[in-house]
């Protein structure tokens, strides 16, 4: 006995179980991003004081969208491949988005290590310096980066008075410190945002990486044995990659560009 | 007649100008819920009886074949409609939209905390003193600029909050901890105490007495004994001495 | 299965095929413990979310004992809880507030996403769907069994919090930080993780129905000849799968919050001490609240929806003819469906609420009304002109109409913001929430376990206990949750470990929580008989003549009993809709949907 539909699509609905299934599946992820999309909206529009801009690296940003974008591009090549019976042509394809997306991953943990090694703080004497850590010792705090007595200019560094401040080696006294932290979730409200939206998106591609991985060695045996579902099974993880690509088209304007 | 549904439905005594408006609008919804409930319950036990196996021997295919059910239905819907237009949202609009001119009202800040009520008023010069976020701590719930000579009369009590009569209260609900309700059940009031909120409430008191405030949202382990607290309406000369015995005691409790 | 789909499956798959084929399992652990059979994994949820239930109402027992005796030992079970949980949770054996507060929580969450939407969509829909739309087995089998397996796994973590430092969660089932964040317990976060795979076990269960319901309808089965069961489980899958997981968004940051110090839902100047005394704010406990009921309440309509489909089918075969209005139930219920995104801030009119977003929520909330009154009008007119048999199933089904009307008619003054200033956490909620799942929805579930008792174990269960079972319960059920509606008008409110004695309210309000203990002592009596006999009936109940012993004319019942491995012996093809019965001209009164037309 065997369930209907599984590689053959259905003639009314003229889909397949699985594609019926991945469609269900991302309308629940749309909702998951949703959800922290209208948290994200709520909490920023209720924000009272600056809310922190340009505190991520735009370059290293749109570097990672076009490193996204190709990978959905080679996704769906391998599909066309597969589709066209070249098995080779495949498996390059397959590869490169395996590539990419590692590649994706690779630059957000040096985003993500960045973020934990930049510090934030105050000074009793009423001073925010802000920069990367040098050194930390028990009497002091070396940091490279800025300093100022108006911690607003900090919150806008896409201003111009944030450009004016000057980038150097700071040296604070254990002793005079008020607040210290690097950049981990709980600093601000948006970092915390940050490293959650970031994080399950983060873990979504982890997610396809697996499953990708295991389309490309292993399961990639079905070739032989049934070549459309094989198929099948590479157009429902495009599908899915896709998805994966598209959340971050509005991760990245809403994290680092607005 | 309104007497007597408010007294089947159980409602307790009302001390307030639009505590009568809630009671009145309860008892329209119960009509409708008591007309639909027994019209259909009529119904019901007769269609039981009759179509009992026992006495129906074979069933008919069609069934009800009128459209009598739709007319109820219409009914429903016009009556919703009616009560919604021109009674809750009217009167909800009056509740939260037309707040009392703040110089016409008896202005109380109100702070929920596990597991009591602080409340503080400006004062026989009806001025409160200056407030600031960064100024809050343990012994300053409200903030108060210790600077600021306004603040110097300010009364702060807690648990026993006094108003006078016949005149709008206008409450500042807050809370300082975790979310608590303020609610006076006599004056038809009820605003939940948010933390990080100032969510202004208002009613007109028309009897004088004792009310006890309740907690009306879980806040704890002590949510049942958050039970303490007073509302005191009395005349405008008690509430006047009242008012002259607790000056001065701004930043600390009794 | 050899109907007509069956060809384009014949030669893909004839060589090589053995691990996607689609075997009858062999083992005991596979057979019962990793099964993929929809039918093992229904029985299973079955099975597991009767027990859950049994647990939340024993956690009630307790809670209702300790309102009604305040400051008293508990009688019996005391001394065992200060052994177990410490003495400063039930010192003396009584129950302390913040034991009382996570009984509450867990009674909330355990009957809710452990007892009543596993029972009803895990175990109900499981069961019934593929084989009312003549499918051989769920469209994805082993996510089947991943999503039981989920489901049992988030029990087990909720069950294990009773037990962690500090005990169970104490917020509410609705978990409103940042009362969530402020208690000392770990048991808050075994909660979030606990929802987290019941949320994860749901979506996978839910996109499964929906995609069965989709692709895996017999030749001839049309959306419109579905069985009313089969649409209110679709409608509820969906409400599933789309409202959970902005809950998992939100469970996933109150765990951030709690582990790793953000604050989404806490906002700043908080002055609370402990953990809390140095986050760095910003957020907003609003947020929470309008995550949760998002969720929350299209929740709701989960539990009620399949509670209508079984009541739906059981009123047809017994008054034997068609249900009243078939189509318009239909679209109520999807209207239903729906609406119910819409109206979830019904349950936040207190927390400040602007003239404009509560004319928006009381609106939508009136009009949400509207397919439940069509709803339940459609199911009265239905038995008018019938033949009706009172057999126990029967009887519940017909019970649950006015007690779902009870429930239902007393949301509407909570629907209305102005009349829910008095009534809002009152125990005028509570009596209007059970009204709907307790004497409604649990109704149709027994009800439900009742009708299909013999098709899934090939043996009646007891008549005479059924109807001990019955009265038992309807009376018991009216006297617990009647009086509440008193007491919330009296101003009773809800959440109180004391009962409400520490508030000024009037004495025989009070007194009536000794008359719902009585209640809810006789309740639990009057589940004796069922359990006995549900578990008697397994082995010793009358066995069936007949595969269709209720003469019922969906598909379910053309099948062997109990169903084996793929369902039917025969291929399954449908010609007409689902409630034919007493079809003027046909020798029986009863045609099923597989029955070929004459000409
Ligand atoms: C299955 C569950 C279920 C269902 C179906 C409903 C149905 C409805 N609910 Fe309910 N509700 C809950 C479960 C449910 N609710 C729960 C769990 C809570 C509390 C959560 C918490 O705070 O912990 C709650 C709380 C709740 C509130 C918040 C109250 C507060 O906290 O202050 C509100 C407010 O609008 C509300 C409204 C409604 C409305 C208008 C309906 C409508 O859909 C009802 C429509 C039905 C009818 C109008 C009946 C039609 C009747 C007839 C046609 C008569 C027939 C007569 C005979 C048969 C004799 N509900
Ligand atoms: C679907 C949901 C559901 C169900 C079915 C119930 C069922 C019951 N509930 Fe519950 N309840 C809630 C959901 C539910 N409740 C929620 C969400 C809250 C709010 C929590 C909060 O404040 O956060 C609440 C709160 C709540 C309170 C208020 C507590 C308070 O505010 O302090 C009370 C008080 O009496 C109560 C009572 C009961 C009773 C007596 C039942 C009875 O009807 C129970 C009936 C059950 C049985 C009779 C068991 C039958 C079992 C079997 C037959 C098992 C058979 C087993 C085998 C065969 C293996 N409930
Ligand atoms: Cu404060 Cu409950
Ligand atoms: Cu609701």
């Amino acid at each position: 006995m065997q369930i209907p539909y599984t590689s053959k699509p259905r003639p009314d609905t003229g889909l397949y179980n699985a594609k019926v299934g991945l469609w269900l599946f991302l309308a629940s992820e749309v909702m998951l991003f949703g959800g922290l999309f209208s948290a994200y909206i709520l909490l920023r529009t209720g924000h009272e004081g600056p809310w922190p801009r340009g505190w991520l690296s735009v370059p290293i940003g749109t570097f990672n969208t076009m490193v996204l974008i190709s990978s959905s591009i080679s996704a769906t090549m391998a599909w066309a491949a597969c589709k066209m019976g070249q098995f080779n042509r495949f498996k390059m394809f397959h590869g490169i988005t395996l590539l990419l997306a590692i590649l994706f991953l690779g630059v957000k943990s040096f985003e993500y290590r960045d973020k934990l090694t930049h510090y934030w703080v105050e000074t009793k004497s009423g001073v925010v310096a802000d920069g990367h850590l040098v050194k930390k010792t028990d009497t002091e705090v070396v940091l490279h980066g800025v300093r100022t007595s108006d911690a607003a200019v900090l919150y806008d560094r896409t201003s111009a008075d944030y450009k004016k401040l000057h980038h150097e080696e700071i040296t604070i006294p254990t002793a005079d410190i008020k607040k210290i932290s690097n950049y981990q979730p709980k600093l601000n409200i948006y970092l915390s945002l940050y490293w959650c939206i970031t994080g399950l998106h983060a873990l979504h591609l982890i997610g396809g990486i697996l499953v990708f991985g295991y389309l490309w060695g292993p399961g990639s045996s079905m070739w032989n044995r049934d070549r459309e579902r094989f198929t099948n099974r590479i157009e429902i993880a495009g599908l899915y990659w896709h998805f994966v690509d598209l959340v971050w088209v509005f991760v990245f304007p809403v994290l680092y560009l607005f | 007649m309104m007497e007597f549904f408010y007294k089947i439905l159980g409602l307790p005594e009302v001390a307030s100008t639009h505590g009568h408006k809630v009671d009145e609008f309860i008892v329209y919804i119960h009509w409708l819920m008591i007309a639909l409930f027994f019209g259909w319950l009529v119904y019901f036990v007769y269609t039981l009886y009759k179509f009992n196996a026992r006495r129906t021997k074979k069933a008919n295919y069609f069934g009800v074949r009128n459209h009598f059910s739709t007319y109820i239905e219409l009914a429903v819907v016009g009556f919703e409609t009616i009560l919604l237009l021109f009674l809750a949202v009217p009167l909800w609009g009056e509740v939260v939209g037309k707040l009392p001119k703040e110089s016409d009202s008896t202005v109380i800040q109100v702070v929920a905390q596990q597991f009591a009520w602080n409340a503080r008023y400006g004062g026989p010069d009806g001025k409160f003193g200056a407030q600031d976020m960064e100024f809050v701590n343990n012994d300053n719930l409200f903030g108060i600029d210790p600077a600021d000579t306004a603040g110097k009369d300010d009364v702060q009590v807690l648990n026993e909050i006094h108003v006078p009569v016949d005149k709008p209260v206008l409450c500042y609900v807050s809370s300082k901890d975790v979310i608590h309700s303020f609610r006076v059940r006599e004056m038809r009031a009820t605003q939940d105490a948010i933390p990080g909120m100032r969510i202004p409430l208002w009613f007109v008191p028309n009897k004088t007495g004792t009310f006890q405030i309740f907690c009306a949202q879980l806040c704890g382990g002590g949510h049942a004994q958050m039970a303490g607290g007073r509302l005191v309406v009395e005349s405008q000369e008690d509430f006047k001495r009242w008012q002259a015995s607790k000056s001065g005691a701004t930043l600390n409790f009794e | 299965m050899a109907s007509s789909n069956a060809a384009t499956h014949s030669h893909a798959h004839d060589h090589a095929h053995a691990h996607d084929d689609h075997h009858a399992p062999t083992g005991f652990w596979t057979n019962y413990i990793f099964s993929t059979d929809h039918k093992v994994v229904g029985i299973q949820y079955g099975v597991t979310a009767l027990f859950f239930m049994l647990f939340g109402f024993g956690l009630m027992m307790m809670m209702r004992w300790q309102i009604a005796h305040p400051g008293e030992a508990l009688p019996v079970l005391g001394p065992l809880l200060e052994k177990l949980l410490g003495s400063n949770m039930a010192g003396k054996g009584i129950i302390s507030p913040d034991l009382y507060n996570s009984f509450g929580a867990m009674h909330g969450t355990i009957m809710v996403f452990l007892a009543i939407v596993p029972l009803a969509t895990g175990a109900f829909g499981n069961y019934l769907v593929p084989i009312q739309i003549g499918a051989i087995d769920m469209a994805f089998p082993k996510l089947n069994m991943a999503s039981f397996q989920l489901y049992f796994w988030g029990g087990v973590v909720m069950f294990t919090s009773f037990f962690v430092p500090g005990g169970a969660a104490q917020a509410g089932w609705t978990s409103y930080p940042p009362l969530a964040n402020a208690i000392p317990t770990d048991g808050q976060t075994y909660w979030l993780i606990g929802m987290v795979f019941l949320i994860s076990s749901s979506l996978l269960g839910s996109a499964n129905i929906i995609a069965t319901i989709i692709q895996l309808r017999a030749p001839g089965m049309t959306w419109m000849r579905m069985p009313f069961f089969v649409w209110s489980q679709f409608v509820a899958a969906f409400l599933l799968l789309l409202a959970f997981p902005p809950l998992e968004a939100a469970g996933v940051m109150q765990l951030m919050d709690k582990v790793f110090g953000t604050s989404f839902f806490l906002p700043t100047g908080l002055a609370v001490g402990g953990d809390l005394a140095n986050i760095s704010g910003g957020g907003s406990p609003l947020l929470w609240q309008h995550l949760f009921w998002f969720l929350a309440h299209p929740e709701v309509y989960v539990l009620i929806l399949p509670a209508l489909g079984i009541i739906s089918e059981i009123i047809a075969c017994n008054t034997r003819k068609p249900l009243w209005g078939y189509k318009t139930l239909v679209y109520s219920a999807l209207m239903l469906g729906f609406i119910s995104f819409i109206v979830w801030a019904h349950h936040m009119y207190m927390t400040g609420m602007s003239t404009k977003i509560a004319t928006f929520f009381q609106t939508t909330t009136m009009i949400i009304s509207i397919p439940s009154v069509i709803i339940l009008t459609c199911l009265l007119l239905s038995l008018w002109g019938g033949s009706i048999r009172f057999n126990t199933p029967m009887l519940f089904a017909t019970a649950f109409l006015p007690m779902f009307a009870i429930g239902g008619l007393t949301g509407l003054p909570l629907g209305f913001n102005y009349s829910d200033i008095h009534l809002h956490d009152t125990y005028y909620v509570i009596g209007h929430f059970h009204y709907v799942v307790a004497p409604g929805t649990i109704f149709a579930l027994f009800a439900g376990i009742y009708f299909w008792f013999p098709k899934v174990t090939g043996r009646h269960m007891n008549e005479f206990w059924g109807k001990v079972h019955f009265w038992g319960s309807l009376v018991f059920m009216n006297v617990i949750f009647m009086p509440m509606f008193s007491q919330g008008m009296g101003g009773m409110l809800r959440r109180m470990s004391d009962g409400g004695i520490n508030y000024l309210l009037r004495p025989e309000l009070l007194y009536m929580n000794k008359v719902i203990l009585y209640g809810a002592i006789g309740l639990a009596l009057a589940q004796i008989p069922f359990i006995i006999n549900f578990f008697q009936s397994i082995s010793g109940g009358k066995k069936v003549t007949s595969d269709n012993p209720w003469e019922a004319t969906t598909l379910d019942w053309q099948t062997p009993t109990p169903p084996g491995h793929g369902n039917f012996d025969r291929p399954m093809e449908v010609f007409r809709g689902p409630y034919e019965y007493s079809v003027p001209g046909h020798q029986t009164d009863f045609t099923p949907q597989n029955e070929k037309p004459k000409a």
